[in-house]
């Protein structure tokens, strides 16, 4: 059997004008179907520039902290509902790269960050279009599975040895609230890990890996039932404000504004409220 | 480049019936086709455009500072001494695995290969929650492993050591498969025919001989076992010192220091040269 395997290697019959013209036309396909997949990802911007102004049309790009997935997503579609002819189009993740992917030339309208500090990094780059405004507050919570087994009630607790807590990595926005908020309570706490973002902290504890993970609220409440949530006083001392810009380079900037209109709305509010989020 | 010198003398004697020789480097001097030239050099330009732009981005200056940190070292050591572990644990059950799929047939074999090389085009981070799913504490491995041993795998060394396992043996499964097949199987039937068992026959035969094989496989594994992010990250989490590997520093350092970031890789990049450019003296040459 293996004898047969290495006599694969068969003659080639094939002139070989014939197999330089194939080799060339695959390359060919290969040129056009690149081509395509570039022109594809620029068309939404071409037709969004192109929207006469007044009236509302194209594509609304929204770069978003992660913690807003939810909330915006329901705002994104009560946008395009009451505008017809739009369409927002989220990039959700963490501030940080956000920020550094807005700066080096990402196309976006809008971004929403989780914090003042990776909104500066947009700001102080030049890349956004007027001051940004605080629209909505952030305040940590301790995530636990469901019932709480360990009986955790206050952020001291979190220190108790053999109980594996996870904290969100120091330079991402939740991680260094919760440094802030155990430095308040004046605790020393040593993590099993230190996690990439704040999605990834709560999904460890809505797997059983960890015991006890510090999040956002909004993270708690959007996990629904798979995770408990538990209050703590020096949370109030590490409460994250969002601002929200629309940027310099927008494609669209007209729908853009209005996206920011509609978060900072009383019905926007509303729904932002009901995700775990406090009024500015 | 490889020198078929070697390959072509075992052909000769492998072959009793008389092999028509064609030599492999059939007008290779005549130069070089220019459709396959330009595909070529673009291949190239584009493999090694962004390591260049590491090195000219790179900040030189505050580099030795950069790299003086204790946290660089910790994770440079922890990296070699997993992935290296990952090797040694893909070698000893995925060697067998190899001869297991290439030297023997059982219903449902194309299946089980098939099902080997998932891990290869598998998301990483699939892989890790995967891993998290199967040997987590609430897996369905786990859960006995913890509440009957007390071992659990996640947030600790040992979790990273199977994390890149899991996605690096099938490099060397693959490669070392292949060598197999490619192996005469009647150099082990002669040593079966003057009294060897399978095993010996294996051991004294069959391993001499695929050695370049199992050598360039583990090189393969080792290296994609050093550059593992995503299920280590996900399986087993991420603190300095105890599962924070290279990459994962790399990646939390981008965050909000790209110049400690570039330095980090920089030292990966260097590491993982210097290892392949000596492997491949001392091991692969025949390969």
């Amino acid at each position: 059997m293996t004898r047969s395997t290495r006599r694969t290697r068969r003659p080639l019959r094939t002139p070989r004008s014939r197999r330089k013209l194939r080799t060339v036309a695959a390359g060919a396909i290969a040129l056009l179907a690149l081509s395509a997949c570039s022109s594809s990802g620029s068309g939404s911007d071409a037709s969004a520039a192109g929207s006469s102004p007044g009236e509302l049309s194209g594509t609304v790009t929204v770069f978003a902290a992660a913690s807003l997935q939810e909330s915006f997503t329901t705002l994104g579609k009560r946008f395009e509902k009451s505008h017809p002819g739009t369409k927002v189009t989220f990039s959700f993740g963490g501030s940080d790269s956000l920020a550094a992917s807005i700066t080096s030339g990402a196309p976006a309208d809008v971004f929403a960050s989780a914090s003042p500090k990776t909104m500066k990094i947009v700001t102080d780059a030049g890349d956004a279009s007027g001051a940004p405004a605080t629209f909505v507050r952030n305040q940590l919570e301790i995530a636990t599975p469901p019932g709480n087994p360990d009986r955790i009630s206050a952020l001291k607790d979190l220190t108790r040895s053999g109980l594996k807590v996870v904290l969100c990595d120091k330079e991402v926005p939740c991680g260094a609230a919760a440094q802030k908020a155990l430095e308040a309570g004046g605790l020393e706490l040593t993590p099993v890990s230190y996690e990439q973002d704040v999605k990834a902290a709560l999904t460890k504890v809505e797997l059983k890996e960890a015991d006890a993970a510090v999040v956002y609220k909004t993270d708690v409440r959007a996990a629904g039932d798979k995770v408990e949530g538990v209050d703590f006083p020096e949370s109030a001392e590490a409460v994250n404000d969002y601002p929200i810009a629309l940027l310099k380079n927008a494609q669209n900037a007209a729908a853009g504004k209005a996206f920011i209109a509609l978060v900072q709305s009383t019905e926007g509010q509303k729904v932002l409220t009901a995700a775990g989020f406090r009024k500015p | 480049m490889t020198s078929p010198g070697r390959r072509d003398s075992t052909a000769v004697e492998l072959k009793d019936g008389g092999p028509r020789r064609r030599s492999p480097r059939t007008g290779a001097g005549r130069g070089v086709p220019l459709p396959l030239l330009l595909p070529a050099l673009a291949g190239l330009a584009f493999l090694l455009l962004p390591l260049v732009a590491l090195l000219v981005r790179a900040p030189w200056r505050s580099l030795p500072q950069q790299l003086t940190s204790p946290e660089v070292w910790e994770a440079l050591r922890l990296s070699l001494v997993c992935a290296t572990a990952a090797t040694a644990l893909s070698l000893v059950i995925g060697v067998p695995l190899a001869w297991l799929l290439a030297r023997t047939d059982f219903p449902g074999r194309g299946l089980v290969r098939a099902l080997v090389t998932l891990p290869l085009v598998l998301p990483p981070v699939v892989g890790g929650v995967a891993l998290l799913l199967a040997l987590g504490r609430n897996g369905i491995v786990g859960q006995w492993l913890d509440s009957w041993f007390g071992i659990t795998l996640p947030f600790t060394t040992a979790g990273v050591i199977l994390a890149e396992t899991f996605v690096a043996m099938p490099f060397l499964v693959i490669s070392v498969e292949g060598t197999l097949r490619a192996a005469d199987p009647r150099y082990e039937e002669a040593a079966t025919t003057l009294g060897a068992s399978r095993f010996t026959a294996f051991r004294r035969v069959t391993l001499p001989l695929i050695m370049p094989g199992i050598a360039a496989g583990s090189v393969l594994a080792w290296a994609r076992a050093l550059g593992e992010f995503g299920a280590t990250i996900t399986f087993a989490g991420n603190f300095p010192g105890r599962t924070q590997t290279m990459p994962l520093a790399v990646y939390l350092a981008l965050q909000n220091d790209p110049a400690a970031a570039i330095a980090l890789s920089l030292v990966l990049l260097a590491v993982s040269i210097a290892v392949l450019a000596g492997l491949r003296d001392h091991w692969t040459r025949t390969s």
